[in-house]
C-alpha cells in the first residue's frame, strides 16, 4: 500500500479515536459553563452560548463542594503518604532481605490479588463499627493503608537493587534502618513516585468502599456526594458537570503531570512480571 | 538488631495491616454466609441463628441472583472482547512506525482511565439521554431513530458496555503496547524479506509474540469486569426492570440496603468463586508461557 | 430528607433565639438513599439526635431499639397533644402500645386533575368510584390522542398501588404480619385494575426519571391525572404558568364502590435513643409541633400538618386544592407496620414493574409477591414463635 496513504490513515483514525475519547470530558467542560437548562435542548449544543461560572458558584456556595474536595484531598493525601510508608519498607524487604518464608509468604499474597476486595467489605465494616471507625476519616483510610498489589510493584522494582551496595554498607557498620533510608530510598524514588501517583489517583476515584463507610454528610469525597447529587438533581445537568470537572481535573492534572511514572508502573507491574 | 529481626520491623506493619484488615474480613465473610445475620441481629446478636448452607441454597431460589449473574455474564462475554479488541487496536496504531505525536494521541487515550468513574457516569447518563443526549442526535444525522439507551431494558446494558469500554480501553492498550515494543524488530525483518505483507506480519509475529500477555490481560480484565458496580449504581440504578443488576450490585443492595449480612457474604463469596475459577486456574496455564 | 430538608433551615434561627445555648446542626439527605443510610448510621453507631423518618419506617427502627419511646415525655408535655391529631396519624406512631415518634406532617395519596381536559372528555365533576374514574380515563384518553395519556401512574413509585390495595376490605399482610396476603381477591382485583390502565394505553409506561418535567407535561396536558401527594400542591402553582392555574383541582381517591381510603403517609419527628442530648432534641420536636409552626412550616414547603388546630388558620384555611386532602385524611389507613415493610413494597414495585411489561399475568403477580413477601417474613414469624419482636 501507498506509503503516503497507510500514513494518513493510520494518523486519522488516530485523531479520529482521540477524538471520541476526549469527545464526553470536553462536553463535561462545556456543558459546566453552560446557564442551567442549555444543555437540555435540541439539538444538543457543543459550545456555551453564554459562559458563565454560575454552576461552579452555586457548587461551592451551596453544595458545599468545597468541603468534598478538601476531604478528597486530605484522604488521598494521608492514604499515599501511609501506603508508601507501609508498602516500601514491606517491598524492600520481600526483595532484599532474608526471613522465614519469606517466598512462601509473597506467593501467597500475590495469590490473594485474585481476591476481589469486596468479599471482604461486610464483614470488614462490622470490624471498623467495633472499632469505632464507622463514620470517619480513618474508616476511609485505614483498611488500605498495605496493599498487596503495592508490596508487589516495590518488591519488583527493588529486585534490582545490587546486592554489592547493600552488603557494602553492612560491612561498613550501616544498621539497617541506615541503609534504608540512604541507600535503598534514593534507588526506589521511581517506584515510590509511581506508587504515589497510583494511590493517590487510586484513593481520591474510590466509590463503592466510602459510600459505604461514611454517613455524615460532612465526610463525603466527591465521588460519593456527587453521586448523591446525581440522584438529587437529575434535572439539573449543567450542575452536575460542574461537579464532574471539580472531582476529575485534579487528577487529570496530576495525571499528566506524572504520567511517565503511572505508565512505568503499569508496564513494570504487567509486562515484566 | 539481627537482618532478620529488623526484617520483621520492615514488613510487619504491612502485613498486619493486610493480615487485620483483609484476610481476617475474608474468613469472616464466609463465617457470615453460613448465618442469618440481618438488622435484627445488628441490633441483638442473640438474633442471631447458625443456618448452614441455606444462604447459598436461597440464592439458588431467587430470580434476582440469577438476574444479576446473567447480566454480569453478559457484561463480561460482550464487554471484554470489545474492550481488548479496542485496546489491540489502538496500540497497534500507537506502535506503527507512521504514527506522529505519539505521546499526545498516547495520552489522550489514556485520560478516561484516571478519571473519576462517578463523574464521567454523569456525563454519559446525560449522553445517552433519549430526547437530548448526543448519542441519539449523532444517530438521528444518518437517519436512525432515537433509542432509549437508559430506559429500555434491551438497550440498558450496551449502553454500560459502550461506557465500561470508553473507561478503561487505555489501560490495556498501554500494557499491550509495551508489549508489542518489546517484540524484536528482526522478527518483522525477516518476515519483510520474505515478502509478507501487513496481515501475514501481524498473523504470524505479532499475534503469536503477543499472546501469553493477550492472555493475561483478557484474564485480568474479566476479573475486572465481574466487579461491575459503580456504572450501574449512578447510571441505572440497577433498571430498567433490573437488567442492570449486577452481582455487585445485588450484593450491595442485599448487604448494605436490607441489611442481610449473612446473604451478602454468601453473594459475595459466590462472586470469589466465579473469579477465581476463571482466574487464577488460567492464569496459572498462562504463565507458563511468559518469558522470564 | 427531600424539601423538608431544605427548609429546615429557615425555621431553625427562632428556635436557636427561643434557646439559647442550644445549636442545631442539620444534615440533608436524599429521599432516595435515606433509608439505606438510617441504617448504616445506625450499624455505624452514628444516628442524629432528633431524625424525619417517614411513617412506614417506625416499625423497624422500633424493632432495633433505636427510638426512644416518647410516652412520658407526651404526657408532660404542653404542646403535644395526642387528640389534636388525625386518628389514623397518629396510630401510625404507636408500635405495640408504645409511642415511638410525633408527627411531623401527613402525607397522602389522591387525584390531581386537569379538569379542563376532564370536561372536554364530558366529565364535569371528579370520579368518585372505580366504574366512573375508568369512564373518565376512557374518555380522557379518547380525547387526546394516541401520543397523550390519561393518568400518569410512575412505574418507580409503589404508593399509588399500594394506597389502592388499601381500599380493599382484605389486609395485604395476614396472621399479624406473618404471612403475605396478595394472593387475596381485593389485592388482585386491585392488580387487575392497576395492570389493565396500562394494557388499554391510558397510562405510559414510564418511570419518574422517564418523564424529563413532571411538571410541565401536566401543563402540557400530556397526562391529565396524577396519583400524588400534598407537596406538588405547591409545585404546581409554582411551576404551571398563571393561565394553567384554573385548569387543575384536586380529589379524594376513587374507591372500589365510592370515595375510598387511601394511605397514611407522611414522617414523623424521632428521637433517637443514642442522642447523648435528649432534652435539647425534646424541645425541638416540641417547637416544631406547634400549631403556630406547622403552619410557618406548611407554607414552606405545603407539606399538611397532622393537627386538626393547624388546618384552622393560616394560608391552609383558604387553600382551595388541600380541601380534598382534609376529605382524604379521614380515610387514611396505615400500611402493615412490620420491619419489612420498606423491603416488601420494594418487591410490589418490581414485581409490578414486570406485569405493566406483559411478563407476568395478574395471578402469578400476586403468587409472586406472596413468595417474596414470606420469605421476607420467614425471620419476624420465627421471632414472633419464640416470644416476641423486641
Amino acid at each position: 500500500m501507498n506509503r503516503r496513504l497507510a500514513a494518513w490513515i493510520v494518523n486519522g483514525l488516530l485523531l479520529g479515536l482521540a477524538g471520541v475519547t476526549l469527545f464526553p470530558l470536553l462536553w463535561m467542560v462545556a456543558a459546566s459553563l453552560m446557564p442551567a437548562g442549555e444543555s437540555g435542548t435540541y439539538p444538543p449544543p457543543l459550545v456555551p452560548g453564554h459562559p458563565t461560572l454560575d454552576n461552579y458558584r452555586e457548587l461551592f456556595a451551596h453544595a458545599g463542594m468545597g468541603r468534598y474536595l478538601a476531604n478528597s484531598v486530605l484522604l488521598a493525601t494521608a492514604a499515599t503518604i501511609l501506603s508508601l510508608l507501609f508498602n516500601v519498607a514491606a517491598g524492600y524487604a520481600f526483595a532484599k532481605l532474608r526471613f522465614t518464608g519469606r517466598d512462601r509468604l509473597f506467593k501467597g499474597l500475590v495469590g490473594a490479588l485474585v481476591v476481589p476486595s469486596q468479599v471482604a467489605m461486610v464483614p470488614l465494616f462490622l470490624l471498623l463499627k467495633q472499632m469505632g471507625l464507622v463514620n470517619s476519616y480513618g474508616g476511609v483510610i485505614v483498611p488500605g493503608m498495605a496493599s498487596i498489589f503495592g508490596i508487589f510493584l516495590v518488591r519488583q522494582y527493588a529486585l534490582s537493587i545490587p546486592n554489592e551496595l547493600l552488603e557494602a554498607a553492612r560491612i561498613d557498620g550501616a544498621s539497617e534502618l541506615r541503609i534504608f533510608r540512604s541507600i535503598v530510598v534514593p534507588l526506589l524514588k521511581p517506584i515510590i513516585v509511581t506508587l504515589g501517583v497510583f494511590t493517590l489517583l487510586g484513593t481520591w476515584n474510590d466509590f463503592m468502599w466510602p459510600l459505604i463507610v461514611l454517613t455524615d454528610r460532612e465526610l463525603y469525597t466527591l465521588p460519593v456526594a456527587l453521586a448523591g447529587l446525581a440522584r438529587e438533581h437529575v434535572q439539573d445537568n449543567e450542575l452536575m458537570m460542574a461537579g464532574s470537572v471539580v472531582t476529575t481535573l485534579p487528577v487529570l492534572l496530576v495525571f499528566i503531570a506524572l504520567q511517565r511514572y503511572y505508565i512505568e508502573g503499569l508496564t513494570v507491574g504487567s509486562v515484566k512480571g | 538488631m539481627s537482618r532478620r529481626a529488623a526484617a520483621w520491623w520492615f514488613v510487619g506493619p504491612a502485613l498486619v495491616v493486610i493480615a487485620v484488615f483483609f484476610i481476617l474480613p475474608l474468613l469472616a465473610a464466609f463465617a457470615l454466609s453460613l448465618t442469618d445475620f440481618d438488622i435484627y441481629a445488628l441490633a441483638d446478636l442473640s438474633n442471631l441463628r447458625f443456618v448452614g448452607v441455606r444462604n447459598y441454597l436461597q440464592l439458588l431460589e431467587t430470580p434476582l441472583f440469577w438476574h444479576a449473574l446473567g447480566n454480569t455474564l453478559y457484561f463480561v462475554v460482550v464487554g471484554v472482547p470489545l474492550s481488548i479488541a479496542m485496546s489491540l487496536g489502538t496500540a497497534l496504531l500507537l506502535h506503527s512506525r507512521l504514527a506522529r505525536c505519539k505521546g499526545l494521541f498516547r495520552t489522550a487515550l489514556f485520560a478516561p482511565v484516571v478519571t473519576t468513574l462517578v463523574a464521567v457516569a454523569v456525563i454519559w447518563r446525560y449522553l445517552f439521554n433519549t430526547r437530548y443526549g448526543f448519542l441519539n442526535y449523532v444517530l438521528s444525522q444518518v437517519g436512525i431513530d432515537p433509542v432509549d439507551w437508559l430506559g429500555d431494558p434491551h438497550w440498558a446494558m450496551p449502553a454500560i458496555i459502550i461506557f465500561a469500554v470508553w473507561k478503561n480501553f487505555g489501560y490495556n492498550m498501554i500494557i499491550l503496547l509495551a508489549g508489542l515494543q518489546s517484540i524484536p524488530e528482526e522478527l518483522y525483518e525477516a518476515a519483510r524479506m520474505d515478502g509478507a505483507s501487513y496481515l501475514h506480519r501481524f498473523l504470524h509475529v505479532t499475534l503469536p509474540m503477543l499472546s501469553p500477555l493477550l492472555v493475561m490481560v483478557s484474564i485480568l480484565t474479566v476479573a475486572g469486569y465481574f466487579q461491575m458496580f459503580a456504572e450501574p449504581y449512578v447510571m441505572t440504578q440497577g433498571g430498567p426492570l433490573q437488567s442492570t443488576v449486577s452481582v455487585l450490585y445485588f450484593m450491595y443492595e442485599e448487604g448494605f440496603k436490607w441489611w442481610s449480612l449473612g446473604s451478602a457474604s454468601a453473594v459475595a463469596f459466590v462472586l470469589f468463586l466465579f473469579v477465581f475459577c476463571v482466574t487464577a486456574v488460567p492464569m496459572r496455564i498462562a504463565r507458563r508461557g511468559l518469558p522470564g | 430528607m427531600g424539601r423538608e430538608g431544605e427548609v429546615i433551615t429557615e425555621l431553625l434561627p427562632e428556635f436557636e433565639r427561643l434557646h439559647p445555648g442550644v445549636r442545631v446542626v442539620a444534615q440533608q439527605i436524599p429521599w432516595s438513599a435515606a433509608h439505606e443510610k438510617l441504617l448504616t448510621a445506625f450499624a455505624g453507631d452514628a444516628t442524629p439526635d432528633v431524625c424525619q423518618l417517614g411513617n412506614t419506617w417506625i416499625p423497624e427502627f422500633a424493632a432495633l431499639k433505636a427510638l426512644e419511646p416518647l410516652d412520658q415525655r407526651i404526657a408532660g408535655s404542653s404542646v403535644v397533644d395526642p387528640k389534636d391529631y388525625f386518628g389514623g396519624i397518629w396510630e401510625t406512631n404507636s408500635v405495640n402500645g408504645v409511642l415511638q415518634g410525633v408527627p411531623w406532617y401527613v402525607d397522602t395519596r389522591l387525584l390531581f386533575y386537569r379538569r379542563d381536559l376532564l370536561a372536554g372528555a364530558g366529565f364535569a365533576a371528579p370520579p368518585r368510584s372505580w366504574d366512573e374514574w375508568w369512564r373518565a380515563l376512557a374518555a380522557v384518553k379518547e380525547t387526546v390522542g394516541p401520543d397523550r395519556f390519561a393518568i400518569l401512574l410512575p412505574l418507580n413509585e409503589f404508593e399509588p398501588l399500594v394506597a389502592l390495595a388499601l381500599q380493599q376490605d382484605e389486609p395485604l399482610l395476614r396472621d399479624d404480619g406473618r404471612w403475605g396476603n396478595f394472593r387475596s381477591k381485593g389485592f388482585r382485583r386491585t392488580l387487575r385494575f392497576y395492570v389493565d390502565i396500562f394494557r388499554h394505553g391510558f397510562a405510559p409506561p414510564l418511570t419518574n426519571a422517564d418523564i424529563s418535567n413532571v411538571w410541565n407535561e401536566f401543563g402540557r396536558g400530556y397526562y391529565s391525572f396524577y396519583v400524588s401527594g400534598p407537596w406538588n400542591i405547591g409545585e404546581f402553582k409554582r411551576r404551571l404558568p398563571p393561565d394553567r392555574q384554573d385548569a387543575w383541582m384536586t380529589a379524594p381517591l376513587p374507591g372500589p364502590t365510592g370515595p375510598g381510603a387511601s394511605i397514611a403517609g407522611g414522617s414523623s419527628l424521632v428521637l433517637f435513643r443514642a442522642s447523648r442530648n435528649k432534652e435539647a432534641a425534646w424541645q425541638l420536636i416540641e417547637y416544631l409541633s406547634q400549631p403556630a409552626i406547622q403552619q410557618r412550616f406548611h407554607a414552606l414547603t405545603g407539606d399538611l400538618p397532622p393537627r386538626r388546630s393547624a388546618w384552622a388558620g393560616g394560608s391552609l384555611a383558604d387553600d382551595v386544592y388541600a380541601r380534598a386532602f382534609r376529605e382524604q385524611l379521614e380515610r387514611v389507613k396505615p400500611a402493615p407496620k412490620v420491619p419489612e415493610w420498606e423491603r416488601i413494597a420494594n418487591e410490589i414495585r418490581t414485581v409490578t414493574e414486570r406485569l405493566v411489561h406483559g411478563d407476568l399475568g395478574v395471578d402469578e403477580a400476586a403468587a409472586e409477591l406472596d413468595v417474596r413477601a414470606d420469605r421476607i417474613l420467614e425471620k419476624r414469624r420465627w421471632l414472633l414463635s419464640r416470644g416476641g419482636v423486641d
